[in-house]
């Protein structure tokens, strides 16, 4: 049994007096690929800001490696800047910097190593996501995917232990997503990194997740959880059933 | 072309692009059951004629049951789809507030913002103590392209502007002071206008349109593209490493500007009345020294490094909390301009005042 690395206790998140999604309870597993899955507009990415710290949660607890993410504890702050890589759904590059001071900033921020082992590095990240010789590119200069990708570098330029992906696939054509998917496939594989999407794309996330939370607007909550393979097969109710479908099934029905 | 009504039927038939009207009250229809829309024979359609009986069968769609029998495929499948889900009346729930609730409002939004306002300068002696102690992050490469902004690339219209202003004091003080033969004065005028006060005001003003609100837009933008979200997610402080930098440049490049601006209107003074009030150049030089006095100079220095603060802090504090679209980005850009020169003018009269108690 490997011990969860995530774990969600009775959490409220929202806005202010605007709850979106109450008693949620999870917890991901270490070196997994977790997808947090949903309709549009249920509250995936609020839960994935929650998550990563940008919003406080309205009640409950977040536990990264059993600390509470809210508390003031210096050790935990380190962890999250240091062990928790975020890829935003536009990359989120810093727009006056190019791609190698994107990626150096992290290096140069929380590593001592020297300028010539910091190029090594970023070179080699940059190659790892196949933007290699892009360094002096900006990244107006550059297409969506490819800042996806060189996002996807910045994130892992401290070799995370967790990385976050804001629905990775959003504004990328199929082929450039699936690339997209092999790479966050092969990267959990070969670097034991846990990953965490959120995503509706189907596609994607029966290709590479491994376990999912499904949020219904619904009933305000999370109403199935599991391998999204098997959701598919044994659906808890017809709400996952039709998510996953693409509300086919629900026109069989009718 | 016909539109009749048989039974629970509908029936369509002839050319339908012809403008056709509707034989029936529609309060009559809404009450069955279901409605089926049949092809009675229609020899002619296009789009229009879709539209037309779309917005009139979305009227009955909400109580009825539609079906289409026999329509040509295409024209069927668009009405399907536009039917699909019955129209609702959605009104917006926003609250109507009473006036005194309006007010009220406004009242606790501006405390809340002077609140965080003064939190966001409390942050920023924070970034300082943290530089000094060597402790932030602190591209020292945004230092100087900030600087090389508000510093070199300023000068031109800073000079421009000044040398107006200087211009302007002159010509029109000068039409005063000719009514007492006291034309030479205006050299007095000029210098002490400028150095103790318009110089550093002309100058806020400039870097309040030109730097504040290219600080609140560039930072807003940022904020938009979740770079500010990546900073904070990477654990480095957005004050330290957006804040720190401009508002550096901004406190070094003020004080050098006054002086410019300084000079640029005592020059602009002296054109006015070497040319036109003709007062000999060396008249102009002598008043000018004679009334210039290094304690109205400093209070002028000490104007600018104020007013840069102001504009740093307002630039980069309405950048860091713009909302995430475009829209607020314009908002947090006029917010930063026209706030700087609020904050300038107050703290212009907190700076006299001062002045005045200890007597310079």
């Amino acid at each position: 049994m490997i011990s969860p690395i995530i774990k969600v206790q009775n959490l409220s998140i929202g806005y202010g007096d605007n709850v979106i999604m109450n008693k949620l309870c999870f917890e991901i597993k270490r070196g997994d690929i977790f997808i947090i899955m949903g309709g549009s507009g249920c509250g995936k990415s609020t839960l994935l800001r929650t998550l990563i710290g940008l919003l406080p949660a309205l009640s409950g607890r977040i536990l990264i490696n059993g600390i509470d993410i809210m508390s003031n504890n210096a050790k935990q702050k380190e962890f999250l800047a240091t062990q928790c890589g975020v890829l935003y759904q536009s990359g989120a590059l810093f727009s006056s910097m190019n791609l190698f001071e994107n990626i150096s900033l992290p290096l140069e921020q929380y590593t001592s190593y020297s300028p010539e082992k910091i190029r090594e590095i970023v070179k080699f990240k940059l190659a790892l996501v196949g933007l290699a010789g892009f360094e002096h590119f900006y990244p107006s200069e550059i297409s969506g995917g490819m800042r996806k990708r060189a996002g996807l570098a910045r994130a892992l330029a401290l070799d995370p232990e967790i990385v976050f992906f804001d629905e990775p696939s959003a504004g990328l054509d199929p082929v450039s997503s699936k690339h997209l998917d092999d790479l966050i496939l092969e990267i959990n594989k070969i670097l034991g990194t846990t990953i965490i999407v959120v995503t509706h794309e189907l596609s994607s996330l029966f290709n590479i997740g491994k376990d999912s939370i499904f949020l219904d607007s619904s009933i305000k909550t999370l109403s199935a959880k599991g391998n999204p393979k098997d959701l598919l097969k044994n659906p808890p109710n017809n709400r996952v059933l039709s998510f996953l479908t693409r509300g086919v099934s629900d026109e069989e029905r009718s | 072309m016909s539109v009749d009504i048989d039974g629970q039927d509908i029936v369509l038939s002839g050319d339908l692009t012809k403008k056709f009207s509707i034989p029936i009250a529609i309060e009559s229809l809404r009450k069955r059951k279901y409605l089926i829309v049949k092809n009675g024979g229609i020899s002619n359609w296009n789009q229009e004629s879709v539209v037309t009986l779309y917005s009139w069968l979305s009227q009955l769609s909400a109580s009825t049951n539609l079906q289409m029998k026999g329509l040509p495929d295409e024209m069927s499948c668009l009405l399907r789809l536009a039917l699909e889900k019955p129209q609702k009346n959605i009104q917006s729930n926003l609250p109507k507030e009473g006036l005194l609730e309006r007010w009220g409002t406004k009242g606790i939004v501006l405390a809340h913002s002077i609140k965080l306002g003064v939190g966001f300068f409390v942050k920023m002696i924070g970034a300082w103590e943290q530089q000094i102690t060597g402790k932030s992050v602190y591209r020292k490469k945004d230092f100087w392209l900030s600087l090389e902004d508000c510093g070199p690339k300023a000068v031109m219209i800073v000079s421009l502007i000044s040398f107006m202003v200087g211009l302007i004091l002159a010509f029109v003080g000068a039409l005063q002071l000719k009514t007492f033969g006291a034309q030479v004065y205006v050299a007095s005028l000029v210098t002490i206008g400028m150095v103790r006060i318009m110089g550093a005001v002309m100058t806020g003003i400039i870097m309040a349109g030109r730097t504040g609100s290219s600080y609140a837009a560039t930072i807003g933008t940022m904020q938009v593209n979740e770079e500010l979200d990546a900073l904070r997610t990477m654990g480095i402080s957005r004050v330290d490493f957006l804040g720190l930098p401009r508002t550096n440049a901004l406190l070094l490049s003020m004080p050098i500007l006054v002086l410019i601006s300084d000079f640029m209107g005592i020059l602009g003074g002296c054109f006015v009345c070497v040319f036109l009030w003709e007062i000999p150049l060396s008249e102009y030089v002598r008043y000018c020294t004679m009334s210039f006095s290094l304690a109205n100079f400093l209070v002028g220095i000490f104007h600018g490094l104020v007013f840069g603060l102001v504009i740093a802090l307002c630039g980069c504090y309405f950048g860091m909390t713009c909302g995430r679209n475009a829209e607020s980005v314009g908002k947090a850009t006029t917010n930063a301009v026209v706030y700087s020169i609020v904050w300038m003018i107050v703290m212009t009269g907190i700076i006299t005042l001062i002045c005045e108690g200890l007597g310079i």
